[in-house]
Formats: C-alpha cells, structure tokens, sequence
C-alpha cells in the first residue's frame, strides 16, 4: 500500500512536469500563433491538445480499451526489465525475447487444431518458454564467460530479429499466397478473447484478454519477490553481490534464472500481441516495445505495483496520443517527448546508477553518506 | 570560530534520534563525542553538515544563526568532514581527488593538474601528511587514503573538522599517526570533533569529553581527571566490566584443522604462506597481526570465498579444502566478515532479512520454494531484543540502522545459528563498550559450549583479552604462537612487526 502511493506519487509529479514542459513545445512549435503574438490561440491549442489526449485514453469504453491493448505488452515487457533490474542485470533484450516467444505461441497457435481452452493457455505457456530459452542465453554467456549484459542482449535482438525475418519466409511459417514476410494466421480458437466481446458488433474495442495475463504475471513477479527463497535470492543479489556470495548463494546460476525469468514475461508480452492484437506475425512485431519497457522499469522503480502503473501511464499515453494527432494538430511525436520527459524526471539518476553500477543506497533523505556504517 | 548547536531535535519515523542536543566546540580544542551504538551521534553531525535538516534547534556560529540546507553551505562557513566510508574515485590520483568539485583550471576550462598536484605538495606539506599527489587511490592503504580525505577538508579551508569514528578501521600504527595530524591541526588553530567507541584515544587526544545517550547529552567528562570505567557508565547507564570475565579454556577435540595453506593473490604475491594451525573445540584462538599480513586472505579463504593454492582444511574432521560458503554454513561455520557493509549485509533489505541471511535455505525459514517470514520475523525480534539492536521496527531497512547497530545484527546472526566453528573478523569494530561486553559474552559463552572460536582483529588489546591461544601473522607466515597470559602487549608488537623480542617469555615456538 505504501508502495503503491510512493509510486503513484513520483508517477504524478513527473506527469505533471512533463506535461509543463510539454505545453512549452507545443506553444514555442505554434509558429501562426506565435507570428500574430495570439497567445489566447495558443493557449487554447494546449488545452485541445491536452483534452484530446485525455479524452483519447480515459474518455468512454472505446478510450479505455486502446489504453488496456497499449498497456499489455507493455507490462509484461516491463517486467522483463524490472526482474532483471532486481537480479542485478539490465536486460535490453526484451525485443528479442518477445519475438523469440512471439514466434513460439504463433506456431503452436496454427499448428495445432485444439479447442480455445486448451490452445490459449498452450500458446501463452510456448510463447513463456520461448522467451525464457532466449533470455536465459544471456543469462548463461554472463555467468559462464563473463560478457557484460547489455552487450549480449542487444546483439540477441539483432539475432532475434533476423531469425523471425528468415522464419517468416520459410514455408512452415509464411501465409500461403504472400512474397513477404507475414506469417500464417493462428486458428480462431487460439485467439485471446476480447475484453469486450459482450459489448456485440463493437469490433473497435481492441482490448483483449492479454490484459489479464499481464496482470497476473504482474501479481506473480510480487509473489515471486516477497515470497519465495528465489525472490529472496535475486533480490540480495541484485542489492549486494558481495554479500551474496558471503551468504552462500549461488550468484551466477541466479543470473541465469533472473534472465529465465526476465525472458518469460517478455515472451509472454510477444505471445500476447501475436494471439490477442494480431492474430499472426510480421517482423515488426515487437515495434518499440522492448525498448519502451525499460522506461516502464525504470519509472516504477522496478516493484511490481510501480511497474504496473508506469506501464498503464505509458498506454495511456500512448492511446491518447493517437487521437491528439487525430483531433488536432498535435503530431503523435509529443507522446515521446512526453514519455522521455517523465522518465528524465524520475528515473535519470537512478539509470545512471544502473548502468555504472554504482553501489549506494536509495538517495531520499539525503541517506547518502552515513560513515563506516555510522 | 565558535560552533554552537543549541537545542538540536532530529526525529526519524519511530525514533528521535537527536533530543534537544546543546553542544559547542571552539578552534584550538578536540571535543570527543562518545555514546552507545544508536546514541544519535553520527546524526548530529550530520545535521551540523547540512545533510539532514533538525526538526528543531539551530545552529550559531560565532553567537549569530546560520542556516545549512546543504553540505556546500557547511562548506563554506568552514565546517569539514571526513566521513568513514571514503568518497573518493578508486582509479583517480590524489590530486584529481583532491580537487574534483573544486578543479582549478586553466583557459577554455582544461584542468590545470600541475596546479592541483601543487596545491595538495603544500597542504601536504604544511600538515605533515605525507602525500603523493600522483599515487592512485586504490592502491593506498586505508590510512592514507583517510589521509587524502583529511586533505580534501583542508583545501576547503575548513575550520571545525568532523572525524566520524575515524580509528575504527586504522591499525594501531595508523592511529598513532592519525593522532599527530590531529595534533598538528590543533596547532594550526583548527578545531576537531572526534567520534570514538574507544575511550581511551578520547581520554588520549580529547580537551572536552562529551557523552550522548539516547540522543540526549548524559553529560560531560573532563579527560584529565576521568576514567574509561566512569565515561562507560555515563554512556550506558550502568557499571560495564571493561574486561574480559572467562574461565581457564578445556580444549576438546580438533574443530579447524588448517594444514600447509598457501594463498597467492591475482597479482601474484603470496598472501597466505604455508600456514598450518588447529583450533580445538572450547577454545578460543586470536590472530594478531598488523592490517595487510594476510590475515584478510586467510579468513577469506577459510569461508570459501577465496581460491587457495595448495594445502588441505578440515572441519570436524571432513575435509573441506575446496567448500563452497554453502556447505561450509551447513557444516556448521559462522562466519563475521571484516567489512560490515561491503559483505556482511544488504543494507538495501529489512533487518529482519538481513537476520537470516546465512540461513534462509534452512527448513525453519524456507519450504524450498517460500519463505516462511512469520518465524523468520519471530527469530528477528528475539535477536533484536537480545542483542539490544536499536530500532523501532526490525521490518525498516538495515541501513536505517547506526554502525554499530548494523554490527550487532551480523554478530547476533552469525553466533545465533547452531555452529561449530566461528569466524570473527573485527567482531566489535565500531560497537560501543556496553555492547562488546556483550558481544564478548556471548563469544566465551560459545566457547564454553565446545564451540571452535578463531578471532582475527588488528584491535591487540581485544584479541589479548579474548583468546586461548595468540598466534601472530607477520607477511603471511604465523611467526609465533603465544599464551596472552604469559606475554606483554609490548612483546606481542615486536612479533607483529617481525621483530622478535629478546626474552622470549611465554613464547612456545
Ligand atoms: N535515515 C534514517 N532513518 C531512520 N532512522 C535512522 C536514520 N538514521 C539514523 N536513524 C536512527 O537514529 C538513531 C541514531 O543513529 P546514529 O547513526 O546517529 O547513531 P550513532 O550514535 O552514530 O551510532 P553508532 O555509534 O552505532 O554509529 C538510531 O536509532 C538510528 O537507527
Ligand atoms: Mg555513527
């Protein structure tokens, strides 16, 4: 609970700002209203803008719905980073790994005839599996060789990438009838139910039951931190490998498993958009997600709750910005901007720290420098 | 320069840890600050810092009000701090050190180092500090790096210096030194606030002594004419034996068997030399020796953490040359690591899980897939309450806790499991004297109950008053093996600086 209005709190502050910031852009790029010095236009250019963006992403079933679509891979992707994140390691890969389980779920999504019952689950647990194989290479290449993470896991999306680009132009995987990459469809009863299907003859309403999965993967990864011996294991390593190893745990097979792990929630991100949004695969698949996912971590500071509100923030955006630039003149780029504000507001010192592993403890309070312990 | 804190209240959530603290220090004097583990201490000068913002209370320098919102501001009205933990660069120089946020520079903004290696010759120079301004932090001992750090107050022009229990991680030879600059500031007309838990450097170097006690002040001792056993009772509340209470040791079977170890470090040096010793059920062993002996390497090793080269180790009779900590735990080895922070905690966790750090995997706090945290939380507040750890909520944050406090937490863990053989390094560093009674208490009591103890500590006075049996390392060799009855502290120095003394008296080999 205290968790979740700490994060809320930091979420809304940096929000708050963003949005400051970003009525500045959109003013100083209103060059008509700048030119006739009519700044009552201008002003109202941010408000339609601002009010589309909310409308778009709160306002009405239709609204809701784009947010819960935009926010499921999100989450799961968003987990990906955050688990890593606690076992001490910076997954960049979360791209490869949701096409790597994007293509598992697929396959068993047109290969097997099964009824809906069977084939979802089937199809989701693949799309886990595939996922965790390929995180887990990463994971295997730090703790037997050494190599740094961020290098490998980039280099696996390109692999990744590349992989699907072949798979998709193999005749096990490309639609029949089609000279470019895209990918048979998966059977109508491996799709994952809409969200809204009750609502009949609303074939705008997106969201589907990916969302759920997201959540519990969501209530699973808290399970798994406070819960379980593992949990406890990833989370020492991950504060003080050093301490780590003088209790005993074995630091390298946890990198592994962090990164099993890690590669399951993305996998699943990619089963999700493949049997939820899509229906089949293409190679952009996994558009920007995987990278966008790491905004998600670092925003929610990693926790599960905080993980699972930055990652609503940014759908939210993210479908509210599609209906600015419909409704006005506000370009969709805004929402990165946005995006990028909020995460400078919030996470930048704590990147940087990740990614020079800087060893101290939390900054709030100005807790920085207790002496040798005193 | 007068420095006041006038009625200085510091409350953190479940605790108030500075209580209306009157307290004033001069250019020209030492003031000592003792008090217990949690006294509030290190959180007044803190606030006198400007890192954290007392509740109430202010600040007077010269009888007017200032107002420190941060560090900078402290800076610049002259006040200095040497914190323990080092802020320095590992791969920087001194100099770049030294000048990093205050970089002298030439035109278009380049850093002028031959003006910053300069600066740090004179200062060096005018304090008798002894630096080289080329040498790379990491390559210095603890001592000179502390050095560094005292530099870095200076050039800042500092007139009060803070010292943070500066001695608690200096050997005997570099407290000595320590004890000089700080003279030599003096004499300069600096004044210093020195935070000890050993009474005797207070009574050594202090002009005032002042005692914090559950962040109040207990009141004042004047360092002439009081003594450790008056200061300690004013600290705690109550009488504290300063000595050690043990029986005659009844030595049983061979727990540690170490036989020919040899330990060659990534550079190549041999660290650990052809060590053989045993340490005996009921009994307990101390290893004395200056800091860098191969006394870290040895304990090191011993635990598993460190590869050796040749030479075979056996616990209770089963060999564990070549154990992992894991199963070293389970065989039965407590271990008190050197650095509190660097390995013995995760400070980023609740005191309660780092409470059952080396034993979460045990059937009693763990299913083998969940945690089993109501008994792991029950075995906390029975260690909280024994070991007199000070906090409000064993479910807050270790690094909530002062030093000594996060001291206690390791100590109690590690004696507090079913154990045949501890290994304490520093066991006490940093932990106020009603405690290490406490702390040495529980060690004999260990003792008596056929536990295997070896005890390693630069701290002479500590391992002669605690073990059985002295052995000395000197370069990585064990050079002598006494009987702490039998020898003088002076004797036991000479072997620890590879000298050997005239009369051997007490001397077995
Ligand atoms: N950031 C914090 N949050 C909560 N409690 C704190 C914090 N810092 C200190 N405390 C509490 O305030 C009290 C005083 O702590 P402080 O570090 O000043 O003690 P100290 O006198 O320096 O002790 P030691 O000799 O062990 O270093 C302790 O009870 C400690 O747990
Ligand atoms: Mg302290």
């Amino acid at each position: 609970m205290k968790d979740l209005l700490k994060s809320l709190r930091y979420t809304l502050l940096a929000l708050v700002a963003s949005l400051l910031v970003g009525a500045i852009i959109i003013v100083i790029t209103d060059v008509d209203a700048l030119k006739s010095g009519d700044f009552g236009k201008a002003f109202s250019t941010v408000f339609n803008a601002y009010k589309s963006l909310f409308q778009g992403s709160f306002w009405g079933v239709r609204s809701i719905s784009n947010t819960i679509a935009g926010t499921t891979p999100l989450l799961l992707s968003g987990l990906a980073v955050s688990i890593a994140f606690k076992g001490g390691l910076f997954n960049i890969g979360a791209t490869g790994q949701m096409l790597a389980g994007g293509m598992t779920s697929l396959w068993v999504g047109f290969a097997f005839d099964g009824p809906g019952w069977l084939q979802v689950p089937l199809a989701v647990a693949a799309g886990a599996i595939g996922g965790a194989i390929f995180g887990g290479i990463a994971g295997l290449l730090k703790a037997r060789t050494g190599a740094h993470e961020v290098i490998t896991t980039i280099m696996l999306n390109s692999i990744a990438s590349f992989l699907v680009l072949w798979l998709l132009k193999t005749t096990l995987f490309q639609r029949e009838g089609r000279p470019d990459p895209i990918s048979k469809p998966i059977s109508e009863a491996s799709r994952l139910p809409r969200l809204f299907g009750f609502l009949d003859g609303r074939v705008d309403l997106v969201a589907h039951a990916g969302f759920i999965v997201a959540l519990l993967a969501t209530l699973f990864y808290w399970w798994l931190l406070k819960r379980t011996t593992v949990g406890f294991e990833l989370r020492a390593t991950g504060l003080n490998s050093d301490a780590a190893k003088y209790a005993g745990m074995k630091t390298k097979s946890l990198m592994v498993i962090a990164m099993l792990f890690a590669g399951g929630f993305a996998g699943m991100a990619g089963a999700t958009e493949v049997l939820g949004t899509y229906g089949y695969a293409s190679t952009s698949l996994a558009g920007n997600i995987g990278f966008d996912a790491i905004a998600v971590a670092l925003l929610g500071q990693s926790s599960p709750i905080g993980t699972l509100v930055s990652a609503l923030l940014f759908g939210a955006l993210q479908a509210g910005g599609r209906s600015m630039q419909a409704n006005t003149d506000v370009p969709v780029d805004l929402i990165i901007v946005l995006r990028a504000l909020i995460v400078m507001f919030v996470a930048a010192p704590l990147l940087v720290k990740a990614m020079f592993r800087v060893k101290s403890q939390v900054v709030s309070q100005g807790q920085t420098f207790r002496g040798w312990g005193g | 320069m007068k420095l006041e804190l006038r009625g200085i209240t510091k409350r953190f959530p479940g605790v108030v840890a500075n209580d209306d603290v009157n307290l004033s220090i001069s250019t020209g004097e030492v003031l000592a600050l003792v008090g217990e583990n949690g006294a509030g201490k290190s959180t007044l000068m803190n606030v006198l810092y400007g890192l954290y913002k007392a509740d109430e209370g202010e600040i007077l320098i010269d009888d007017s009000v200032v107002r420190f919102t941060s560090p900078a501001d402290a800076i610049s009205a002259g006040i200095g701090m040497v914190h323990q933990h080092f802020m320095l660069v590992p791969v920087f120089t001194v100099a770049e050190n030294v000048v990093l946020g205050i970089e002298p520079t030439k035109r278009f903004g380049a850093l002028d180092i031959d003006k910053a290696r300069q600066l740090v010759r004179e200062v060096s120079d005018r304090y008798n500090l002894d630096l080289d301004p080329d040498a790379i932090v990491e390559d210095l001992p603890v001592g000179v790096r502390q050095r560094v750090e005292i530099v870095k107050v200076l050039m800042r022009d500092a007139k009060i210096v803070v010292f943070d229990e500066p001695t608690a991680v200096l050997t005997p030879s570099e407290i000595i030194e320590f004890f000089s600059i700080v003279r030599t500031l003096i004499a300069s007309g600096k004044g210093v606030v020195f935070i000890t838990h050993k009474l005797k450097e207070a009574l050594t170097i202090a002009d005032r002594i002042n005692v914090l006690r559950r962040g109040k002040v207990a009141g004042a001792a004047d360092p002439k004419t009081a003594t450790e056993a008056q200061i300690a009772e004013m600290m705690v509340g109550r009488a504290v034996q300063l000595t050690v209470n043990k029986k005659p040791a009844t030595p049983g079977d061979a727990v540690l068997n170490v036989q020919n170890l040899s330990v060659v470090d990534p550079d190549g040096r041999k660290v650990v030399d052809d060590i053989s010793f045993v340490v005996h059920a009921g009994e307990i062993v101390g290893v004395a020796g200056v800091q860098g002996n191969g006394q870290t390497e040895l304990v090191e090793t011993l635990s598993g953490l460190r590869r050796l080269n040749s030479g075979q180790i056996t616990l209770d009779g089963k060999d564990v040359t070549h154990s992992s900590p894991r199963d070293l735990h389970t065989s039965g080895m407590g271990h008190i690591p050197e650095d509190r922070q660097l390995q013995g905690l995760v400070t980023g966790m609740s005191i309660t899980e780092n409470l059952v750090l080396t034993r979460y995997h045990d059937g009693m706090f763990s299913d083998g897939v969940k945690m089993k945290w109501p008994k792991a939380k029950e075995i906390a507040k029975e260690l909280v309450a024994n070991y007199d750890i000070r906090t409000s909520d064993p479910e807050q944050l270790a690094s909530t806790l002062s030093g000594g406090n996060q001291q206690k937490v390791i100590v109690a863990r590690e004696l507090s499991r079913d154990i045949r053989l501890v290994l304490a390094a520093q066991p006490t560093r940093g932990i106020d004297v009603g405690s290490i009674e406490y702390i040495h208490e529980q060690i004999v009591k260990e003792r008596d109950s056929g536990t295997a103890v070896l005890i390693v500590s630069t701290e002479l006075d500590e391992v002669m008053a605690l073990s059985d049996r002295v052995l000395v390392m000197y370069r990585g060799k064990i050079v002598a093996e006494l009987d702490p009855k039998k020898v003088s502290h002076m004797d036991v120095g000479l072997y620890m600086a590879g000298s050997r003394p005239t009369e051997s008296a007490g001397a077995k080999s």
